[in-house]
């Protein structure tokens, strides 16, 4: 269906009024000037009360995740971009792949329409990216100071293989324990960039959709992964206590091998932040069969999200339940899930 | 990264701790007294490296374990007062005073704003021209001469809109009031590296001299913390007590005159209570009577009422390291890092929030 009106009709207000989310012509013109215009498809575009999709067959994996991230846009990516690949990515740790995504939005009346459109394009880019598409949506404006600029809702269904087995009770004693890549990129630069810190080396968030990392690994290696996650809010930490708690079994780190860069690294010791609790957006742990964790790892790193991936530890039976670190200085330490939000100490 | 991958060399640790192994011949206790070194001792898991002898105590160097809770209390208050905006440090924040926190403030519909630097709070009552930003002034040394530039700042610009809440403490006073205790054991002190920055190293010789106390200033990466130690143990072996700088690298005996001389341009020392210890004379810092618009007791005619430290609670006696957390009935069962009771726990450099996160049964 061609769009009723061009997206200079959409845009001739500078600012989000009430009326756009109102359900009348100035939404109409929203919707199909602006999401149209970049997330068009022919199931979006019938703009019925419901997407209708034909059924894969199969398992289906759905998930759900709202984006409130402020500041709205940040090094290596922003709030769109996030809603996208964090919805994908919460399907991906079940090995699913997407196949639809639905977008909601909440918008503070005045938020600059300018603004709204870049975080429209960037949607349409990471789903481009992603190879997904947004099949329905919802917009809703509330008065100015009900609401920060902008929040954003994902959901999103995917499909899961056939073979795919995953999660917390398939963890096995002596499994290894495999992540992919680089550390606390997302976290340490929404953080930074709240502060106004500058850090040298430069710092950006780590988004990405992992489904394309996780299709290869299932597809050579399936039955061999017994659990993924990816460490958002919480950290690398935080997900390797509840995967130790949900197995009963004990996660035995080597912090000389988690990757982190330098930048961040120094962005850490400056603040006085653990990166093991700060949020990725775009790393996965993975949890394999030791017998398989070669090619496991090489298939991990032959795809760019996972060119950095490492065995960063193994399951054992020595403290059922726990995270046990093994310092870079040499020493050992527990590992428990972050309580609160990571705050910078004072002194 | 310089002066941080040299000093967590794993082997360079390891053979420190053979050296030590092999130094040591009797019981040693020795008080790190820095809040920042607590953290660096669990989290590079330097307790479980040490020979058995070798026994660590945590002392009462957390600024926000040692604020009284009526402290707290009476800076929340002023979060409830019309047109004012209350400025902190983060880790502040989730410390609960007699009943609330800022957090809970907050979520009450109080303007509670997060900073990083008292400059920023400076920053905040220009950008808030109508309302009266109050900044919570906690701290040692390290924190209080930028808190005192601030104010001088305040000054030059003629804010009126601008004051802070002031509850600086000042380090050696405590390990005074602390060595006059007879329940406290300890042979040697692990001495702050941040606060001697600015105090310079002789400013614990009174230790050494009145007390017959080893004192080794170390910094806070692992292979500089078994370097005071292993100092520490020597001085204690061969009955010679005396105060080595092992933080040469940012560490003089004279320490940072300027930075002294602008916070003693602010500030005077007054007696002060000190969160579980009690009150302490001439260990904190009052603003002087010049710059008394900056200052929110005056000004806003606040203060801070004494309250009786929590039932059961052991902190006041950890932080004199005559206890430890476990020995504590409250620890990990009524009091956890998610719903601290006691100062100990509530700041992410408190030592029972250190044991906590990254103690357990690795240290049983």
């Amino acid at each position: 269906m061609a769009a009723f009106c061009t997206r200079e009709q959409a845009m001739k207000e500078k600012n989000i009024l009430l009326d756009h989310g109102s359900g009348g012509l100035a939404a109409g013109e929203l919707i199909s000037g602006l999401f149209l215009e970049y997330l068009d498809n022919p199931v979006l575009a019938r703009m019925e009360d419901a997407a209708v999709l034909d059924n894969p067959g199969g398992r289906l994996a759905f998930s759900t995740d709202s984006y409130v991230v402020d500041p709205l846009f940040f090094a290596g990516g922003d709030i769109g971009e996030l809603a996208v690949n964090g919805t994908i990515n919460d399907l991906a740790m079940q090995g699913a792949t997407p196949l639809a995504l639905s977008l909601g939005l909440i918008i503070e009346e005045g938020l600059e329409m300018e603004v709204l459109e870049r975080i429209i394009a960037s949607i349409a880019r990471a789903c481009r990216y992603a190879g997904v598409e947004v099949v329905t949506g919802d917009t809703k404006v509330v008065p100015r100071g009900k609401a920060d600029r902008i929040f954003i809702n994902t959901s999103g269904i995917g499909v899961v293989p056939e073979k795919a087995d995953i999660g917390a009770n398939r963890i096995r004693e002596n499994d290894v324990i495999l992540l992919s890549g680089s550390l606390a990129g997302h976290g340490i630069t929404i953080l930074t960039s709240r502060a106004g810190l500058q850090v040298e080396g430069g710092l950006a968030s780590d988004t990405r959709p992992l489904h394309f990392l996780v299709q290869r690994l299932l597809a050579e290696h399936g039955t061999a992964v017994h659990a993924m996650r990816d460490p958002t809010r919480g950290g690398l930490g935080t997900t390797l206590a509840e995967l130790a708690r949900a197995g009963g079994l004990c996660m035995e780190i080597e912090e000389r091998d988690i990757p982190l860069r330098s930048a961040v690294r120094a962005a850490c010791e400056l603040m006085g932040l653990d990166p093991l609790y700060l949020a990725n957006e775009g790393k996965c742990v993975v949890i394999a069969a030791p017998e398989q964790a070669k090619e496991i790892l090489a298939a991990m790193r032959s795809v760019e999200e996972g060119k950095n991936s490492r065995i960063i530890g193994r399951v054992t039976r020595q403290y059922p339940g726990r995270v046990v670190l093994t310092t870079i200085a040499g020493g050992r330490r527990l590992v428990e899930p972050l309580t609160g939000d990571p705050l910078p100490r004072i002194c | 990264m310089k002066h941080i991958d040299e000093y967590r060399d794993r082997e360079m640790v390891q053979s420190l701790c053979r050296q030590l192994d092999k130094t040591v011949k009797q019981p040693v206790r020795i008080m790190e007294v820095c809040g920042t070194h607590t953290m660096s001792i669990f989290r590079h898991g330097i307790r479980e490296m040490l020979p058995a002898p070798v026994r660590l105590i945590s002392g009462p160097g957390c600024p926000v374990c040692v604020t009284p809770a009526g402290t707290i209390d009476a800076f929340i208050r002023l979060a409830y007062r019309d047109k004012t905006i209350v400025a902190t440090f983060g880790d502040m924040i989730r410390v609960p005073g007699s009943g609330q926190s800022l957090a809970d403030a907050r979520a009450a519909g109080c303007r509670v704003e997060m900073v990083y630097s008292p400059m920023d709070a400076l920053v905040l009552a220009q950008k808030n021209p109508d309302a009266m930003v109050v900044f919570f002034s906690i701290g040692f040394e390290t924190t209080t001469p930028t808190i005192a530039a601030t104010v001088l700042e305040a000054a030059r610009l003629e804010l009126n809109n601008f004051c802070i809440f002031p509850a600086n403490r000042i380090m050696p006073p405590p390990l005074a009031a602390l060595m006059e205790d007879p329940a406290l054991e300890v042979d040697g002190l692990l001495c702050p590296g941040h606060v001697s920055v600015i105090t310079g190293s002789e400013a614990f010789r009174f230790l050494v001299d009145d007390y017959g106390l080893a004192c080794a200033i170390g910094g806070f990466e692992p292979a500089d913390i078994l370097l005071a130690i292993l100092a520490l143990v020597g001085q204690v072996q061969t009955g010679q007590p005396d105060v080595e700088n092992c933080y040469g690298r940012a560490v003089t005996p004279a320490g940072n005159q300027r930075a002294r001389e602008i916070a003693e341009q602010v500030f005077i020392p007054v007696d002060s209570r000190w969160r579980g210890l009690g009150m302490i004379p001439v260990s904190g810092l009052a603003v002087r009577p010049e710059f008394a618009r900056f200052d929110a007791t005056v000004r806003l005619d606040i203060e801070g009422h004494e309250i009786e430290e929590p039932k059961g609670c052991l902190c006041g006696s950890i932080l004199k390291g005559i206890h430890e957390p476990p020995d504590c009935p409250l620890f990990g069962t009524r009091c956890t890092p998610a719903t601290p009771i006691g100062p100990c726990m509530v700041s992410a450099e408190g030592t029972c929030a250190a044991w906590q996160r990254y103690g357990g049964i690795l240290h049983p």
